[in-house]
């Protein structure tokens, strides 16, 4: 230091080599806490994160360009595979938004289906992705737990979709089945011993000293901040903004059922996970209200230009023959126009800014991920943390790679 | 539901989402501004993009805090061929509104990223998808294609199937790309039904006076 001094005082330029701990790590394609394949590149200070650049697009599959290919009844099943944690609200989305543009409503009983359905992949989604965040962090008892009660979901959608995962199930004008008999009940019982499960979870998690530690004041948004980032959903909720569209945007039968919006106040990692938790229990409030108020009657319109008939009703009806046969081939016209139609799926906001050109096949179909807003402003999030606190921010914000990708 | 012009109409009861579109088709720059299915679309100048965005932003009639998405759409026979949409939410004032410029391969779109920086990931991917490009943006890379990709995918003209396919050779130990070879031509059935397609059929114009085509 004397010498530096010394020599600077004489007008004496060198060279000095300064010896910075600063690399750059790679984190990812292929790593457990990644959620999926990000390639996370880190620069790093020592054990901050200075910069963070995700490159995405590893599961890109051309979901888009495939749809404009595909009649719309085929366009369907490709939301399932998109975020396939909440296959039911992505095709729910594409649902909607196909009926706008054909200008149908869907009949009553059908309308209280999909609320119903909507929630239980709610609460499927949030409890993968509680767990396995908990998990990133280093507790593996909550997603044994969680995945035993996530099974008992998914036989629920098995039971009406026939599939667990992939389930094909809202359609445009309806939805595929009708319940089977007796599901109701099953589902009510579920929802019953729901809410001790929840406890459960809690006690291991909300006030556990290691998850508060690696959670509070980890990735905080402000609300600006999450209003910028385009965020949504119980992400932009932790921040302490109170807008759900199921309540402010309401569809189907939201606007029907009695609940809350969890908000939370400081926008941490910590507020993310208890906005999630508070919103099964709302999601379960509404589960409970869509079977009491289920109506009986039809399950999808009735119109055999959009709808398949019934089995029965192709035995005997040469029309509904030809009705089956010309939708399974051709599909259904959609008159020219184009449509941004938005779900609160369990993620945030998912839309689907639609053309239609008039014919039998989608013009355009964009898909508006909730999860790629939420990976670019990781950078942000993660700016000065350290190395283990990434993990946490990712696994707090919910981040599918089907669904960012397409 | 039809498309209603609201500009100069003076409606007897006028809703929410018309209100905005009389307020939106004010701006400077809008060339028009309709109501579809209920949604309010502007179109906008490609000059007047960002201060428009910034009103919109901005003034407290609008505030649109948020900016949702942004789509490319390709229409190979029009000029200028690519439409860039913008969805904008306003959380404050619960509101939706759909801007819409036009462009093509050469001219850039002005970047938005100084009003929302979200946008920066989807002019990434409507640059990657579509080649448009958006002046202004300091990080316009591809985003979802493969490293190296060449081509702009979700254009009209690009085949479904792409050019190159990825296989691992074992012999090379190594990734190779070869060209996509078919064993089946790719089928592209026409279903358009002929009774459709065909709408007045000989000597059956009479009945049909009404209908065009």
């Amino acid at each position: 230091m004397n010498d530096i001094a010394a020599e600077s005082a004489q007008g004496v330029t060198q060279n000095r080599t300064i010896e910075i701990d600063s690399h750059s790590i790679n984190f990812g394609p292929q790593h457990p806490a990644a959620h999926g394949v990000l390639r996370l590149i880190l620069e790093m200070d020592g054990e901050i994160v200075e910069r963070a650049d995700p490159h995405i697009g590893l599961l890109h599959r051309g979901t888009e360009k495939l749809i404009e290919y595909k009649s719309y009844i085929q366009a369907l099943p490709y939301f399932d595979r998109l975020d396939y944690v909440s296959p039911m609200c992505q095709e729910h989305a594409f649902a909607l938004a196909t009926e706008k543009l054909l200008g149908i409503t869907v009949p009553d009983r059908a309308q209280w289906i999909r609320v119903l359905f909507s929630e239980i992949t709610r609460i499927l989604n949030h409890l993968l992705n509680v767990t396995t965040y908990a998990l990133d962090v280093g507790a593996l008892t909550p997603s044994l737990w969680g995945f035993e009660e996530r099974e008992k979901l998914m036989e629920f959608h098995e039971a009406v979709s026939g599939a667990r995962l992939h389930a094909n199930y809202f359609r445009p004008g309806g939805v595929a089945k009708d319940l089977p008999a007796g599901l109701t009940d099953r589902i009510g019982e579920w929802a019953d011993g729901f809410p001790k499960f929840l406890d459960d979870l809690e006690g291991l998690l909300t006030n556990n000293r290691i998850w508060k530690q690696r959670t509070v004041d980890i990735g905080v948004m402000s609300p600006e901040a999450a209003l910028a980032w385009g965020f949504s959903g119980p992400c932009i909720r932790a921040s302490g903004i109170p807008w759900d569209l199921r309540r402010s945007q309401p569809y189907e039968k939201y606007a029907e059922v009695d609940f809350d919006i969890p908000v939370g106040r400081n926008g941490d990692c910590y507020d993310r996970y208890l906005v999630r938790i508070a919103e099964m229990r709302q999601s379960l409030r509404i589960i409970t209200q869509s079977i009491a108020k289920l109506p009986p009657g039809p399950v999808k319109v009735a119109d055999h230009k959009i709808t398949p008939p019934s089995r029965t009703e192709m035995k005997r009806s040469m029309e509904a023959l030809i009705h089956h046969f010309k939708l399974y081939t051709e599909g259904f016209h959609v008159p020219a126009g184009a449509t941004y139609t938005a779900v609160e799926a369990p993620k945030g906001e998912f839309g689907v800014y639609l053309v239609a050109d008039g014919t039998n096949r989608p013009y355009r179909c964009k898909i508006r991920a909730t999860g790629f807003a939420f990976l670019q402003a990781l950078e942000v999030m993660s700016k000065r943390h350290m190395l283990a606190d990434a993990v946490a921010i990712i696994g707090s914000l919910d981040i599918v790679f089907g669904e960012i990708d397409r | 539901m039809a498309d209603v012009t609201t500009a100069g109409v003076e409606a007897p009861v006028e809703t929410k989402a018309e209100a905005l579109a009389r307020e939106a088709g004010s701006l400077a720059g809008v060339s028009r501004a309709v109501l579809e299915h209920g949604q309010v679309v502007v179109e906008v100048a490609l000059d007047h993009l960002l201060p428009v965005m910034q009103a919109l932003r901005d003034d407290t009639r609008f505030a649109f805090e948020q900016l949702m998405d942004l789509a490319g759409v390709d229409w190979p026979e029009r000029n200028p061929r690519f439409e860039v949409v913008y969805n904008l939410l306003s959380v404050s004032l619960n509101q939706r509104i759909r801007v819409v410029v036009r462009t093509d391969e050469a001219i850039p779109v002005p970047s938005v990223v100084g009003i929302w920086p979200v946008v920066t990931w989807w002019e990434r991917e409507c640059w990657d998808l579509f080649g448009i490009s958006f002046s202004g943006q300091p990080d316009l890379r591809r985003i979802l294609t493969d490293y190296g990709f060449e081509g702009h995918p979700l254009r009209k003209d690009f085949p479904l199937t792409g050019y190159y396919e990825v296989r691992y050779d074992d012999e090379r130990k190594a990734v190779v790309y070869e060209p996509v070879s078919l064993r089946q031509d790719f089928r592209n059935f026409d279903f358009l039904s002929p009774w459709e397609a065909m709408t007045t059929l000989p000597g059956d114009e009479k009945a049909r006076e009404g209908r065009k085509g």
